[in-house]
């Protein structure tokens, strides 16, 4: 079994706000991140598949079409966008970056057919990151 | 659904590697510069990982908030700028990497309430990092 990690770049903004709570509460959970006008991050993502290697191409995965799986399911749909206003998962589930990498994961599960997704991993600034593994 | 979130956090500190229990031959032999009786310093990465269901309210394993004062009062001021040598947490235990990840992964696990700890990861320079999970084995 061998791990394969692929990075990617997006930037994004994004507010964190539960319209089941009262202003204070939301305030006083969220913080700064409150702020309904948004603010923004640079992030990194790192997607890493597991499998065995391929004896004849020597891959576990071809890098070339995880590149494009990623740019068309994540990338192209996250850059560049004010995540709660944009992505349809961000209309109710708040935009955090534990949900980004849950999101992140069940955009690119279904997809991956050539090998098996082993963890998401979002880095909202390079002090602060969360791995997900598809655990329930 | 479980995630697990981890933050980064610095502080500087001074040390001296030194066993009593050693003759100073030995000492020497052991831990070579590190063993200088002045001591010598370190800007230390701490990573702490935490886990936990992510609550659909919130959206979150737990605030960040909690986590950063935390760490904030019961790390980076109990550590920051000190000589760990000097320190009680140190009487009698040699504050190697190892033995500095084990005791702040401890004072976490112990203290720290609002979600579980998973890891301690901590970089002594940009060339060593120590990693402990409470006697688990650490996942890829």
């Amino acid at each position: 079994m061998v791990f394969l990690t692929r990075k990617a770049e997006f930037s994004a903004s994004h507010y964190y706000h539960n319209p089941e709570f009262s202003q204070e509460e939301n305030q006083r959970i969220f913080g700064k991140c409150n702020n309904p006008h948004g603010h923004g991050h640079n992030y990194t993502l790192e997607v890493t598949v597991k499998g065995q290697v391929d004896p004849r191409s020597g891959f576990v995965v071809d890098l070339k079409e995880l590149k494009e799986i990623m740019n068309r399911e994540v990338i192209d749909a996250l850059d560049h966008r004010f995540l709660n206003k944009e992505v349809p998962e961000f209309a109710k589930a708040i935009p955090t970056t534990e949900n980004l990498a849950i999101s992140i994961w069940e955009r690119l599960k279904p997809k991956l057919k050539l090998a098996e997704l082993h963890r998401i991993r979002v880095y909202e600034t390079p002090d602060l990151f969360v791995d997900y593994y598809g655990e329930v | 659904m479980k995630a697990y979130l981890t933050r980064r956090y610095w502080f500087s500190a001074s040390h001296r590697l030194h066993c009593e229990e050693m003759s100073e031959a030995e000492n020497k032999a052991t831990y070579g510069k590190c063993n200088n009786p002045y001591g010598h310093g370190h800007n230390y990465a701490v990573e702490v990982t935490v886990t936990g269901q992510v609550e659909e309210r919130t959206g979150m394993i737990c605030n960040l908030a909690d986590l950063d004062a935390f760490v904030g009062k019961n790390i980076l001021e109990r550590f920051g700028h000190e000589n760990l040598n000097r320190l009680p947490d140190f009487n009698g235990v040699v504050p190697t990497t190892e033995n500095l990840c084990v005791k702040i992964y401890e004072i976490l696990e112990q203290n720290f309430h609002h979600a579980l700890i998973e890891k301690v990861r901590i970089e002594e320079t940009m060339l060593n990092s120590f990693e402990y999970a409470g006697g688990r084995e650490i996942r890829p």
